[in-house]
């Protein structure tokens, strides 16, 4: 071994000594705090979306601890799990973290991640621990009877498939103008990616459009075939439902092959800065769906940027960042742990909640417009009420944000799903669900 | 007819996009008879570095020189602190040695250049023009130049020159090579040198259509099924194997995806490379190996 070799060794052990010495000495005694377990993907090809989201999470509750003094007086112990966006790593977290950490209490768990989210459901229910996806969580998981731990909160991809259709009808001139169109949907081939297929196959029935469906196999990175298919098909639009660096390659192609960017919409995961930008030209006019709006003109993002961003403590190291989709939806996902944590101290006091508490607050929130004001949040988020019988929230909505070349305009106010559209098929769905795993469904009380 | 034209003229420019990659991997596999795995950490190092300069102001042919520099430099690095240890290992310690190479390339490159989505403007028009009644992207064609000149060059380079035959001859033997002179350390390093430039280019290839992003280092990926049909060490073979690739899954996802209701490409060119194994173990170029037993 060469002294290089040897010096290079010690320096490496010397290192990582002192790095475990300094994170035992200094863990946080967590007692009184109600923990937020963040898990993150800071590694890998998804972090660019990540660090943003972290971001506004984070800024968030800095936010509440710092200047509000914490959830009515409990402080918030934010608690980082690196998942790099993997299933195996993100159940790791989970373990770790599922009982709280140093004293501080787990009230829910935000897995951050579809897959995860799925995979998590039984052991979930073993461990009764609540499980909040909002925007990425399961569908059939609304009906709150069969997954009593299990919140798909905000969004789901079956409204969105609606949403996509009213706002076609609209841009068509109605409903009755939509016989005849045809509707390409170019999905990521994945189970994300064909969640939409049967409700557009239900909507297609129902409005008389034609449902062309194009997979694309991960991760995306050639799509010569698939826009010439919809070229050949001579479709009217295109619902494109990417992630990470389908969309940009989506929207290049499409222009390639003379397709209108103003006629394709992303879905909530292909309307991003990061998935516009990189497409150059060949982006401005493109759509998307956004559930996350962009911008900084809300009353809580002038607020954080005084109190958090201008006093140098946001966890942005880019503030270009500050007011981009990845970094609203930090927000509002913070938005959503904290009016939890409110909902269930009225019932049960100003104190770190458990799991069970945090599951009966999650199912009993109730964000109306007057709080949605009152937490500066109007535009950002609208109306979110949940029950046992509905794990999502009874007001389904997006607006349709458009690219100008350098950022997202908001084309159109919130567009609500009619949630009754699909209720019967989601609930069937659930029961069969819970008669394949032996599981007795809840009784709604709320 | 036109339209199964479109999609298999479609799929044999997309087969040249794969061979930019695997042309990488066969120059290292040719001189070290190593798998480098960190092709693709290098691909997505080299574009990194180039649109970073690039955000920085540099003028394209500096920020095109400058980055080459820091793959030569890169490659130095990499035979000075991982080959030379490993010299006379078996081929598999250097593969995993590649291995783990590729996360320390990648971690490195994040870290000093962070994790953001970059756009890459090459300035060549990513439109359709119309060649004898079908549609081809202008896009591909210069690609496909390119990739063409690459060829020639590196074809010349290794017939032509004294490098090029002393790189041939470590590749036919690496001890008798040494035993006549040529210092295997001066061969890993051109050798891994020209690898670095050869994933320069085709990371401003792929980029530019995808964004300078982490998932660049994946397109390696579609490299494999092509070195298996082109052969390893051949770069006739890697043109070869890429043609074949991205015409067959380009028709296999039109005419065999609707039959079994998905996206059929992934997979394809790997059960393509599959039967590939079974009738031509070294690939349709690759040089045969022949063992005394």
């Amino acid at each position: 071994m060469s002294l290089l070799t040897k010096t290079m060794s010690l320096a490496a052990a010397a290192a990582m000594a002192v790095t475990l010495l300094s994170s035992a000495s200094f863990a946080e005694d967590g007692t009184g705090q109600q923990l937020y377990p963040l898990f993150t993907y800071r590694t890998g090809p998804y972090a660019p979306s990540f660090i943003p989201f972290g971001a506004g999470n984070i800024d968030y509750l800095r936010y509440i601890n710092e200047v509000e003094g914490g959830v009515d007086g409990v402080k918030i112990l934010v608690q980082e799990c690196e998942t790099a966006y993997t299933i195996e790593r993100g159940i790791e977290c989970y373990e770790r973290y599922k009982n709280g950490y140093n004293g501080a209490l787990t009230a829910s768990i935000y897995p951050h991640s579809s897959g995860l989210d799925v995979a998590l459901t039984d052991k979930a229910r073993i461990d009764k621990i609540p499980i909040v996806s909002p925007g990425g969580g399961q569908n059939i998981a609304t009906d709150g009877r069969v997954f009593p731990y299990q919140y798909p909160l905000v969004f789901d991809y079956w409204s969105e498939a609606q949403i996509i259709v009213d706002y076609i009808a609209q841009q068509a001139g109605g409903y009755d103008k939509l016989k005849g169109l045809k509707i390409a949907t170019l999905y990521h081939d994945s189970g994300y990616g064909r969640d939409t297929i049967e409700p557009l196959g239900i909507l297609s029935k129902k409005y008389g459009f034609e449902d062309i469906q194009i997979p694309v196999p991960h991760p995306g990175e050639q799509q010569q075939t698939q826009w010439q298919q919809i070229r050949r098909a001579n479709a009217d639009w295109v619902f494109l439902r990417g992630w990470g660096v389908m969309t940009p390659v989506a929207i290049k192609t499409a222009a390639r092959v003379g397709f209108p960017a103003n006629r394709i919409i992303g879905d909530i995961w292909s309307g991003s800065e990061d998935d516009a930008r990189p497409a150059g030209a060949a982006a401005n006019g493109y759509l998307a769906v956004s559930v996350f709006p962009p911008g900084t003109n809300y009353g809580i993002l002038k607020t954080l940027k005084a109190d958090i961003l201008d006093k140098g403590k946001s966890d942005l190291k880019d503030n270009s960042k500050f007011g981009t989709v990845y970094y609203n939806y930090g927000v509002i996902e913070a938005i959503t742990f904290v009016e939890a944590l409110r909902t269930g101290h009225k019932k049960f006091g100003n104190r770190p909640l458990t799991a069970a508490e945090g599951q009966w607050a999650l199912e009993n929130l109730d964000i109306d417009q007057k709080r949605i004001a009152e937490l500066g949040a109007e535009g950002l988020i609208s109306p979110l009420k949940t029950s046992i019988d509905n794990h999502k929230g009874e007001t389904i909505a997006a607006k349709i944000i458009q690219w100008n070349g350098q950022s997202w305009d908001t084309r159109t106010d919130w567009i609500k799903a009619d949630a009754s559209l699909f209720a019967d098929v989601i609930k069937a769905k659930a029961a069969a669900y819970a008669k394949e795993k032996g599981i007795e469904p809840r009784v709604a009380t709320n | 007819m036109s339209y199964f034209l479109e999609t298999l003229v479609s799929g044999l420019f997309a087969g040249v996009m794969y061979s930019l990659v695997a042309i990488g991997f066969v120059l290292i596999y040719k001189a070290s008879g190593v798998f480098n795995f960190a092709q693709g950490a290098m691909l997505l190092f080299a574009a990194l570095t180039f649109v970073t300069l690039i955000e920085k102001g540099m003028p394209f042919a500096l920020a095109f020189i400058v980055t080459s520099l820091v793959m030569v430099a890169m490659a130095i690095l990499i035979e000075w602190l991982v080959l030379r240890p490993l010299r006379n290992r078996d081929p598999l310690t250097l593969f995993m040695a590649t291995s783990g190479l590729s996360y320390v390339i990648e971690g490195f490159a994040q870290l000093l250049m962070g994790m953001d989505v970059h756009m890459l403007d090459l300035g060549i028009p990513d439109v359709a023009v119309q060649v004898g009644g079908i549609y081809v992207s202008q896009f591909d064609i210069i690609a496909s130049l390119i990739a063409l000149t690459l060829v020639a060059t590196l074809a010349i380079t290794f017939n032509k020159t004294r490098m090029g035959i002393s790189l041939r001859a470590v590749a036919s033997d690496t001890l008798a090579a040494q035993s006549i002179g040529i210092r295997l350390p001066v061969i890993w390093r051109i050798v891994w040198s020209v690898a670095g430039i050869v994933a320069l280019v085709a990371g401003l290839v792929w980029g530019s259509r995808q964004g300078v992003q982490y998932s660049l280092s994946l397109v390696t990926l579609k490299a494999l099924p092509v070195l298996i049909i082109g052969g390893f060490s051949s770069i006739p073979g890697a043109i070869a194997g890429g043609l074949l690739v991205g015409a067959t899954e380009a028709l296999a996802d039109i005419y065999i995806g609707p039959l079994v209701n998905g996206s059929v490409s992934t997979w394809f060119a790997y059960i393509l490379a599959v039967g590939f194994l079974q009738i031509r173990p070294a690939g349709l170029f690759g040089d045969r190996e022949i063992e005394r037993v």
